[in-house]
């Protein structure tokens, strides 16, 4: 057998091995417009397009994730632990930062990200000649996202900077759904505000890996019960590490300089 | 109070979707939420109908799936189901687990378009 080159050339032709028969391969479509096609040989009788259904698994933060991940590399690289504070507003952020800040950022380098609605008030308060602030105001979004982070440290200069804390917009529902690209998660209640603050609030509480139970010098004088907040801290979130401290007495705060110690920066 | 938002990029992703598809409509989109993300499946539900407005999406129906949140217990070395509330107890030993396995979910997971 012969075969003439125009008709049976072999990459256009395939000859079944036993009828003989040749049959040219289908040809292989782009996706857009294999979609077309089928769309048309699945349209309706009154000639509409069927209905198609596809299952995905989008995520909806994904803008937001990737930005984080790319935060938690930028400061893995440069040998920093990044802190994310969340709290209800006035449970005692800024004012725990400003006590760190005085005792524990003069040997060891720190930073500090504040974000509020409006005001740089909390920047203007946490302002050290040894401790960088950016002061993020988000114009009204109730949380910090990993995008404005990114903006408020590329603001900073992080030389020597061994400890990042972001001061995250006070609110106990939203900043629980935005990784920032921290390495610790830290929520404080505060004894001003109930004890069953976690019970109310848990995803963010169960999001955490530090509670700091805050203001504890004035728990008795409220009738607040410090052991009723701990077991509801501990049913949401159970391995979590807990501190009770006040930034006034100065009750606690040791241990929580010790935390910090012990996330051990490296470089 | 974020949902505006979460809602805006999850109607972007569908109309990605349904472009790439060659689709000029879309009838259907299904969320997956889960119970720890934070997220109010009714504050989303209220976002939809604003942020599809004018969109190839408009007038589409949604359905939000609540996913329930899965914890694990290192002392019995198994998963378990959480039937509702936020208290983790391992039905097997009652101890309390804080390894959510699921429940931040919060994804497109399905879409119906022409």
């Amino acid at each position: 057998m012969n075969p003439t080159p125009e008709i049976t050339p072999a990459d256009e032709c395939q000859i079944h091995p036993l009828s003989g028969a040749a049959a040219r391969p289908g040809r292989l479509l782009s996706a857009p417009l294999a979609a077309e096609v089928s769309a048309t040989l699945a349209a309706g009788p009154d000639g509409g397009a069927a209905v198609r259904a596809v299952d995905l698994r989008v995520p909806l933060l994904e803008k937001n994730d990737i930005l984080a991940e790319r935060n938690r590399g930028y400061f893995l690289g440069r040998g920093l632990v990044a802190l994310n504070l969340v709290s209800s507003p006035g449970s005692g952020k800024t004012t725990l930062l400003e006590r760190t800040l005085d005792e524990f950022g003069r040997q060891t380098k720190c930073a500090v990200v504040v974000g509020d609605l409006e005001t740089d008030n909390d920047g203007l308060r946490l302002r050290r000649a040894h401790a960088p602030v950016a002061q993020i105001t988000t114009g009204g979004t109730c949380h910090l996202d990993a995008s404005m982070v990114a903006r408020g440290v590329e603001s900073l200069d992080l030389e020597g900077v061994k400890i990042l804390f972001i001061e995250n917009v006070g609110n106990l529902v939203c900043p629980a759904s935005f990784d920032l690209g921290e390495q610790v998660r830290v929520v404080l209640l505060s004894c001003t505000e109930g004890e069953d603050k976690p019970l109310k609030y848990p995803p963010i509480f169960k999001s955490a890996n530090l509670v700091l139970l805050t203001k504890v010098d004035i728990a008795d004088a409220l009738g607040f019960k410090r052991d009723v907040a701990v077991e509801n801290i501990r049913r949401i979130a159970p391995t979590a590490r807990l501190i009770q401290l006040s930034s006034r007495s100065g009750e606690g705060v040791a241990e929580w300089l010790d935390y910090l110690r012990s996330l051990n920066p490296q470089r | 109070m974020h949902e505006l938002g979460i809602m805006e990029s999850a109607v972007d992703a569908a109309l990605r979707e349904a472009r790439a598809h060659q689709a000029s409509r879309i009838h259907r989109m299904v969320l997956r939420i889960g119970t720890l993300s934070g997220v109010e499946p009714d504050s989303l539900r209220f976002a939809f109908d604003v942020v599809t407005e004018g969109t190839a999406a408009a007038g589409a129906q949604l359905e939000v799936e609540s996913v329930p949140a899965r914890a694990w217990c290192a002392a019995c070395a198994q998963e378990f189901g959480v039937e509702s509330g936020f208290i983790y107890v391992c039905p097997h030993c009652g101890r309390l687990s804080g390894e959510v396995r699921q429940g931040h979910e919060m994804e497109l997971s399905r879409l119906e378009m022409s």
